[in-house]
């Protein structure tokens, strides 16, 4: 590529291993590829210049990263109230940028058995299966993508990623981008201002529904899988958008550090999903900050569903900036052994009427730990304000962790608040029970688990909601004996 | 035809293996009969239904449990009920979130051989027709296995599962307990007409009450961890008549 010479040099050392850092020992691969579109490890003003002309940005937005980058070094770790495993990540070691279109190189021969076998079980196509194993970089996403891209155009939907939003559409970006969630609302968030790449933009006209999901899943594979997305999602007067990200297969990512910020926009009367199934590979960090602003009548409701990972940290919000906004977190997380689920919501009631509502369930299984956070605001000067909470902890074992740390403020007499929360243990009668009707042991403890998330399961789309079982089947085969 | 054998079998608690609740019990049930186990509160009879099961609260420290001949104490629970062993709890469980067509669904397919694939409609019209049997609303089927159910639900929902596995031999601990006069009439209709060559039945019960309606071919009365008397259904009868005191006496006289 021609400007390559113009730009700092790619990371010298011998390190064939663009993954760097943190123990792989577990659960991921070691690449071995030669990146022409490289930043090198570690994190400086170089870095974030380099990523800015790469992407040939206009000026406002290498202003705008590395303002970004300097809250980043500013902010101390959020320590003081998560988990000091943060303490672990080592910026210098990570890899911030590799360039879209470099895939890395590996054959179907190199693939663990266990990670072919764990495919083969989930049902996976075979040609999917390569993709997702780091094989062939992609399949007929492309074709699926633009597909999808073409129809919804014809409704005046724009649907592309973050790069080419700032290109193609500045004024839409410009006006809503970094407004839900600023620079500095903590410390990863203003990483992923910094190093921003990848990612969806979404505009949906005033009035369109858009009749199908639109999924990133298609959109990311024919590209390349960011680890600093940055999505943005504007839903026009009255329109009405469904998105979908992730999938349930194991997503084994070139890099230990995950974190993405997604932004949406409901402008009055409009109604925006965004749907999540993740299961990272058990030595990331994913680290996402993600919140929605609903104006007057809008609806913005999150379905989120964590399974892997070593430490998920992400508490989708809902700012209820207009009278009568709705907003609604509904969320599955699975901690399974040497992983951390911290997950949960935050509703910030900023109008009046505006009702919210959460319900989380989470998983424990073996040492797996899951941690429930959540934040409602409602303050005095508002009037008719509804919130409904429901968080319920299932642990496994006896060796299984949950915790919870509900934070409710509610000032004024005119609100109405409702908190539950439970924790149960899948106890041995039960499983004796099943075990008596011919299911194994680990089929009865799936049968359990599946049972205990099954109202919020129902709200998943159906070919999800089918995978999430298979999922959960073979997560829980390890728990017994 | 089958067997089910217990021999000289001793049951304690896994907590507290030196003080036995089961003090060597022997009886064999073949397919076509059915026997009942009637005593007095607290001499083991659930004890003994457990363990047959393979509870893990209890351990069996002598004897052995066989069916046509085989040893089933080593299995796992799943693998001895799909040896053919079924138990209708005294106590069932529930399992919320989980449908009773799911459940039965799961336990059906796990007796299939590896890469079976389910009849889904002559599942369910197998299921409704047993449904209509045992007098249950169909709308029963999407509701989570015994949740929020009635006593009389809970029972007629056991042998709603019963008639589906098609055990060889079923324990039924306390069938009658919870249940109303019209319930019991139900789930004992229900019972008869599963009779035949292919099922064995133990019948355990407090109460002569349910002999009534399901008629069993033999009597056995337990006392004390052990079976003191064995009889046909005339045994149930007197023994309602002159209560378990009877038997105390009768036993202290040897």
């Amino acid at each position: 590529m021609s400007n390559t010479d113009t730009l700092p040099p790619a990371d010298e050392t011998t390190d064939v291993n663009p993954v760097g850092g943190i123990d792989q020992a577990v659960g991921d691969f070691q690449y071995d590829v030669n990146y022409e579109f490289d930043a090198g490890t570690g994190l400086n003003e170089n870095t974030v210049r380099y990523i800015s002309s790469v992407k040939k940005e206009a000026p406002w937005i290498l202003e705008f990263r590395l303002k970004a980058l300097k809250t980043f070094l500013e902010k101390p770790m959020p320590t003081h109230w998560a988990t000091t495993d943060l303490n672990n990540i080592d910026f210098d070691k990570i890899r911030y940028y590799l360039s879209q279109g470099q895939k890395p190189k590996r054959t179907w021969d190199e693939v663990p058995d266990d990670i072919k076998k764990t495919f083969e079980r989930l049902g996976i196509p075979e040609q999917e299966r390569k993709f997702l194993a780091g094989v062939e970089a992609q399949f007929d996403s492309e074709a699926a993508y633009s597909n999808i891209k073409d129809i919804v155009a014809k409704q005046g939907v724009i649907f592309c990623n973050s790069t080419e939003a700032l290109r193609e559409h500045p004024e839409i970006f410009k006006k809503f981008f970094g407004k839900v969630i600023p620079t500095g609302d903590n410390k990863f968030s203003a990483l992923n201002s910094a190093v921003f790449s990848g990612g969806s933009f979404i505009y949906v006209p005033p009035g369109v529904k858009v009749a199908q999901p639109l999924q990133a899943y298609f959109r990311i594979n024919a590209e390349n899988f960011g680890q600093f997305e940055r999505t943005l999602i504007i839903a026009d007067e009255g329109s009405e958008v469904v998105y979908m990200e992730g999938c349930t297969a194991p997503k084994f990512s070139t890099s230990t550090l995950h974190s993405a910020v997604v932004e949406l926009v409901a402008l009055k009367g409009a109604k925006i999903q965004y749907i999540t199934v993740q299961n990272w590979a058990n030595n990331v960090f994913n680290l996402v900050t993600k919140r929605g602003v609903a104006h007057e009548d809008a609806e913005i409701k999150w379905i989120d569903c964590n399974i892997g990972s070593r430490l998920t940290m992400k508490y989708p919000g809902v700012v209820l900036k207009g009278k009568r906004a709705r907003g609604e977190v509904v969320s599955i997380a699975l901690a399974n052994d040497g992983q951390h689920q911290d997950t949960g919501a935050k509703m910030i009631h900023a109008a009046d009427d505006t009702t919210s509502v959460i319900v989380a369930k989470s998983i424990s299984v073996g040492q797996g730990r899951s941690t429930y956070r959540g934040q409602v605001h409602i303050p005095k000067h508002l009037k008719g304000c509804k919130n409904n909470t429901e968080c319920d902890a299932l642990l496994i074992n006896t060796n299984s962790r949950t915790d919870t740390y509900p934070a409710i403020t509610v000032r004024g007499d005119t609100h109405a608040v409702q908190h539950e929360a439970s924790v149960s243990k899948v106890n041995e009668e039960q499983i004796f029970y099943m075990q008596q009707r011919g299911l194994t042991e680990a089929q009865a403890m799936s049968l359990a688990v599946n049972g205990f998330v099954n109202d919020l399961v129902r709200q998943f789309p159906m070919e999800y909601s089918v995978e999430l079982k298979r999922l959960i089947d073979l997560e829980m085969e390890g728990s017994v004996g | 035809m089958s067997s089910l054998e217990i021999r000289d079998l001793h049951v304690a608690l896994a907590d507290s293996p030196e003080k036995p609740i089961v003090k060597g019990l022997t009886l064999t049930i073949k397919t076509g009969e059915v026997h009942a186990i009637m005593g007095p509160n607290g001499t083991g009879k659930s004890t003994l239904s457990k363990a047959i099961a393979g509870h893990p609260d209890y351990v069996i420290t002598s004897g052995d449990v066989l069916i046509d001949g085989k040893s089933i104490l080593e299995m796992e629970p799943d693998e001895r009920a799909r040896a053919g062993l079924f138990l209708a709890f005294q106590y069932p469980s529930e399992i919320p979130g989980v449908s009773i067509a799911n459940f039965l669904r799961a336990a059906v397919q796990a007796r299939m051989a590896e890469g079976e694939e389910l009849d889904a409609s002559g599942y369910y019209k197998r299921l409704y027709s047993k449904m209509d049997l045992l007098k249950i609303d169909r709308k029963f089927t999407s509701r989570s296995v015994n949740e929020g159910f009635s006593g009389g639900e809970k029972k007629r929902c056991e042998i709603l599962q019963m008639a589906m596995l098609e055990p060889s031999f079923s324990l039924m601990d306390e069938t009658d307990s919870g249940l109303d006069i019209d319930a019991l009439k139900i789930v004992a209709e229900g019972v008869n007409a599963m009779r035949g060559e292919k099922l064995g039945v133990l019948l355990i019960t407090h109460y002569q009450r349910l002999l009534d309606y399901i008629v069993p071919d033999f009597v056995h009365v337990m006392y004390d961890g052990r079976i003191v008397k064995s009889g046909d259904k005339n045994l149930a009868l007197e023994l309602e008549a002159k209560g378990y005191d009877w038997v105390k006496t009768e036993l202290a006289a040897v």
